[in-house]
C-alpha cells in the first residue's frame, strides 16, 4: 500500500488491517510517554490548500508520536492564484525528499493528481466533496470500539450528503465492514444519482430514528440556504436536526457521531451534543491512533504484506 | 515526383493519382488534375507534369471546421492563427472558422480585419467568426451587418451563449437578411452554475459539481421555438445529448432552418473518462453518458448530424496542471480529428470487439459532416463535388496508414488531449488549399 487516497474500492480486509493496527497505536497513546520510534528519519509534510486546523493537528500529532519529522507546507489560496500549478507545488515538495505528503484540497481528485506526479506516499486528508478516508477509518474505529463490530449495524447518515466527502468515504467504509447505511436528507442535499451506492435513502428522519444503531450527523453549512438547497436553517433543523425529543426516541444502545465542528442548534441540539451517547470526543481521540496506523502502514509496513492487493484499487489505478 | 511546394505549386498543374474520389455524388475510382487553383479534370488514367501519388487513398472535398479556437489575439502563448492553421492543414482541413472567444473578443470590424490579416499566409483558409453581442456580454447586438459585409458568416457568443430570449430573437431576425448564421452555445447558466462535469452517476461518485443534460436541452427547446418565431438561420454549437439531437432532427423535419454540430470528443468519450480527474477530460458541454454518446453516433451514421467539429481549444500546459475543478475546459484536436474518427467510428472497425462501433459510421456520412455540410454554412456556393471547375480545396486521406498520437509532435502549440498515445489508423496524406499542396505526405510545406 503506497497511498491512501480513498475508501471506495478498498477491501474489508485492508480496512480491518488498518483498524487492528490502530488498536495497537491506541495502546501507545494511553502510555505516559505516547511516542514510539517507528518512523524515525522519515519526513511527513502536510500540504493544506484549505484550512483545517483540526485535521492538520491530528496528522501532525500522529506523525510526531511515530517520531517522524513533520513539515507544514502552508498554501494560502492567494499564493496558488499567483500561477503556481498543483504540479509545481508537488515537484517543490519532491525536491525536499519527503516520504509522505498529507494533502487537503477543495477540489475533488487533487490527491489522485498528486499521486501521479509524486514518488512519495500521498495521504488524502479530504478532497472537495469526494473522500476523507482517515475520517471514515476513525469513525469505523470508534464504532468498532463501542459495538465490537460493524456487522449488522444500521447507520443513518443525516444531512448534506451531496457536498460531503465524509459521507462519501463513510458509505464505503461502513458497508465494507458489514453495516447497513441509510442516507437521510431532502432531495436537494442528496447526490443527483445514487446508482451504484450500496445504501437506502429516506427523506424522513423521524421514520428512520427508531430503527438505527448509529446516527451520523453531517455539518450543515450556513451558505446552503443561499443556494436554495433548503429554505432556511430553521426549517432544516425542524426536519433533520437531532433535537432532544428526537434523541429520546433513539434505541438505548444507539450512539451519535459527528465529524466536527458541530453547529450546535442546527444539526444537533446543544444538550444532545453533551449526552454520553454522543461520541464526538472519542472520534477526535481515535483520529490520532488511526492516522498513526495509516502513516505506519504506508511508510514502514507493507513489505511483503499480503494486504497490498487492496491498495491498487484504492488509487483507482 | 518533381519538386512541388506550397510556393512553387501555386499556379502549377499536378495530378493526384491512384485514389478513389469520395464526394457528395458518391465514391468512384478517379485521378484528379489540379491547375491554377481549380480542379481541371477528373477521370481515370489522367496525367500532368507533376504527379502526387495518392495510391490507395481517398480524395474528398476539403474538410471544413466550423469551431476552431485559434488563441489569437490575446492567448498567443497557447496558439496562433498560423500554428492552428498548420495543425488544421495537417489534419486535412482546408478551411477553419476561427472562434471569436479571443481576448478581446471579435465583435468589431477592426477585430475582424485583424483576424483576416493574421490569416494571410496561413496553411489553410481562416475565416473569422464574430460574436452576436458586443463583448459577448449578452446585452446588445454587435454590428452584424458590417461584420457580415467583411465576410463573417457565423456569429456566436462562445462559452456563454445568449441567455436573453428577446436578444436572441432580434439577432435571428436581423441576421436572416444578411445570409448569416446565428450560432447558439446551448447552456442555461443557472442550471450549469458550479458544474464541472456531467451531472449523473459519475459526478455523484466523484463529488464533482454537475451540469445536467437539461442545462443544454432547455436552451435547445427554447431556441427552436425562437427559430420558428423568426424564421432565422440557427445553428447550435456542440450538442451533447440524445434529447438535444432528437429535438433538432424533429425541428428540421418540420421545416425549420436549423442545424447543429457535434464535437469529436462527445463521440469518443463518456463521463466515466473523468474518473481519473484528468483535466484533459474536462469539456464544455461536458462528456455525457454512454447512452448519449451512442445516440449521437447513431445520428451521425444516419446522416442526421450536420457537422463534426474539432472544438479545438488551445491551452497552455499550466492550464491543465491544476485540479480538475479549477481547470479550464477543452483540448487540442485539429490535427488528429480525422484519424481518430476513422479509427474509432467507421466501418473499418467492425469485428474488432468493443461496442464503440456498434453503430458504425459510413465513410460518406463522416466525410459529409466534415466537408460539404459545414462548407454549406460558410461557402453557400460550394457544391461538395469534385468536378471540373470546382475550387481545388481537396483532402487526401490514406485510410490504412497506422501511427500513434503524440501531441509533442503536433503543430499546435497546445498539447492537451485526452487521446495521448492512441493507436490511429487512417491519416491525412495531402491537403490542397486553393490548388496549393500545403501538406504533402503528412508533412506541412513552407
Amino acid at each position: 500500500m503506497k497511498h491512501l487516497l480513498g475508501i471506495a474500492g478498498m477491501s474489508r480486509e485492508s480496512i480491518e488491517e488498518l483498524l487492528v493496527l490502530a488498536d495497537s497505536f491506541a495502546e501507545v497513546n494511553a502510555r505516559p510517554i505516547p511516542k514510539v520510534p517507528a518512523l524515525r528519519g522519515k519526513t511527513v509534510a502536510t500540504l493544506f490548500f484549505e484550512d483545517s486546523t483540526r485535521t492538520r493537528l491530528s496528522f501532525e500529532t500522529a506523525a510526531k508520536r511515530l517520531s517522524a519529522d513533520t513539515l507544514s507546507f502552508s498554501v494560502s489560496s492567494s499564493s496558488v492564484k499567483k500561477g503556481e500549478t498543483l504540479r509545481d507545488t508537488a515537484l517543490t515538495l519532491e525536491a525536499m525528499r519527503i516520504d509522505a505528503v498529507v494533502v487537503r484540497h477543495a477540489s475533488s481528485g487533487a490527491p489522485w493528481q498528486l499521486a501521479r506526479w509524486l514518488d512519495c506516499s500521498v495521504l488524502n486528508a479530504g478532497d472537495g466533496w469526494h473522500e476523507h478516508p482517515t475520517q471514515a477509518l476513525l469513525d469505523a474505529f470508534t464504532l468498532r470500539q463501542r459495538f465490537g463490530s460493524l456487522d449488522g449495524l444500521r447507520i443513518a447518515i443525516v444531512g448534506d450528503i451531496k457536498h460531503s466527502r465524509v459521507a462519501r468515504s463513510n458509505v464505503w467504509a461502513f458497508t465494507a465492514l458489514g453495516a447497513e447505511v441509510v442516507l437521510v436528507a431532502p432531495r436537494t442535499l442528496l447526490p443527483p444519482s445514487l446508482e451504484g451506492w450500496p445504501v437506502q435513502m429516506s427523506e424522513d428522519l423521524d421514520a428512520v430514528l427508531g430503527t438505527v444503531d448509529v446516527v451520523y450527523l453531517l455539518r450543515m453549512q450556513l451558505e446552503r440556504q443561499n443556494e436554495a438547497l433548503v429554505p432556511t436553517l430553521r426549517e432544516y433543523t425542524a426536519r433533520y436536526g437531532l433535537t432532544i425529543a428526537r434523541a429520546d426516541r433513539l434505541a438505548d444502545r444507539a450512539v451519535v457521531l459527528h465529524p466536527g465542528p458541530m453547529n450546535r442548534g442546527v444539526e444537533i441540539a446543544p444538550e444532545v451534543a453533551d449526552l454520553e451517547r454522543c461520541l464526538v470526543l472519542d472520534q477526535v481521540a481515535n483520529g490520532v491512533s488511526v492516522r498513526m496506523a495509516v502513516l505506519f502502514k504506508l511508510l514502514a509496513g507493507g513489505e511483503g504484506s499480503a494486504s497490498d492487493e487492496g491498495s491498487e484499487r484504492v488509487g483507482h489505478e | 515526383m518533381s519538386e512541388l511546394t506550397a510556393r512553387s505549386g501555386a499556379a502549377g498543374e499536378f495530378v493526384l493519382r491512384g485514389a478513389e474520389v469520395l464526394d457528395r455524388s458518391g465514391r468512384r475510382r478517379a485521378d484528379v488534375v489540379v491547375s491554377d487553383g481549380s480542379v481541371v479534370a477528373v477521370g481515370e488514367g489522367l496525367s500532368a507534369a507533376t504527379v502526387l501519388d495518392a495510391g490507395g487513398c481517398i480524395i474528398t472535398p476539403g474538410l471544413v471546421d466550423l469551431n476552431a479556437g485559434v488563441g489569437q489575439p490575446g492567448y498567443e502563448e497557447t496558439e496562433t492563427v498560423h500554428s492552428a492553421a498548420r495543425a488544421a492543414a495537417l489534419g486535412g482541413f482546408t478551411t477553419i472558422v476561427a472562434r471569436a472567444d479571443t481576448h478581446p473578443v471579435v465583435d468589431s470590424a477592426a477585430m475582424v480585419k485583424e483576424v483576416l490579416a493574421l490569416g494571410v499566409g496561413a496553411a489553410c483558409r481562416v475565416l473569422p467568426a464574430a460574436t452576436i453581442t458586443v463583448g459577448a456580454k449578452g446585452e446588445r447586438l454587435a454590428p452584424l451587418a458590417e461584420l457580415a459585409s467583411l465576410g463573417v458568416r457565423l456569429f456566436a457568443d462562445d462559452g456563454r451563449g445568449v441567455p436573453d430570449a428577446r436578444l436572441l430573437r432580434r439577432a435571428l431576425e436581423y441576421a436572416a437578411a444578411l445570409g448569416a448564421v446565428i450560432v447558439q452555445f446551448a447552456e442555461e447558466p443557472s442550471l450549469a452554475a458550479g458544474g464541472e462535469m456531467h451531472e449523473g452517476v459519475w459526478s455523484s461518485l466523484l463529488g464533482i459539481g454537475g451540469i445536467p443534460s437539461e442545462a443544454e436541452e432547455v436552451v435547445v427547446m427554447r431556441d427552436l421555438a425562437l427559430a420558428r418565431l423568426t424564421g432565422g438561420r440557427l445553428h447550435f454549437r456542440t450538442l451533447s445529448t440524445a434529447a438535444s439531437w432528437a429535438m433538432v432532427a424533429g425541428a428540421r423535419r418540420r421545416g425549420l432552418r436549423v442545424s447543429a454540430e457535434v464535437a469529436l470528443h462527445h463521440l469518443l468519450l463518456t463521463d466515466s473518462a473523468c474518473a481519473e480527474f484528468d483535466p484533459a477530460t474536462k469539456f464544455r458541454p461536458p462528456l455525457r453518458p454512454e447512452a448519449d454518446r451512442r445516440a449521437v453516433q447513431s445520428m451521425l451514421a444516419a446522416g442526421e448530424v450536420d457537422c463534426l467539429v474539432s472544438d479545438h481549444t488551445p491551452h497552455s500546459i499550466e492550464d491543465k496542471e491544476v485540479p480538475f475543478g479549477e481547470a479550464t475546459a477543452g483540448a487540442s484536436s485539429l490535427e488528429w480529428l480525422v484519424a481518430l474518427a476513422l479509427t474509432e467510428l467507421t466501418l473499418v472497425d467492425v469485428g474488432q470487439g468493443g461496442d464503440r462501433s456498434a453503430v458504425p459510421v459510413g465513410l460518406a456520412e463522416l466525410i459529409g459532416a466534415l466537408s460539404w455540410k459545414p462548407a454549406a454554412l460558410v461557402d453557400p456556393a460550394t457544391t461538395g463535388l469534385i468536378e471540373r471547375g470546382a475550387v481545388a480545396d481537396l483532402t487526401v486521406i490514406d485510410p490504412t496508414a497506422t501511427w500513434t498520437l503524440d501531441p509533442l509532435r503536433g503543430a499546435s502549440r497546445s498539447r492537451t488531449t485526452p487521446f495521448v498515445g492512441r493507436a490511429l489508423r487512417g491519416r491525412v496524406r495531402h491537403t490542397i488549399v486553393r490548388g496549393v499542396p500545403v501538406v504533402i505526405d503528412a508533412v506541412a510545406q513552407g
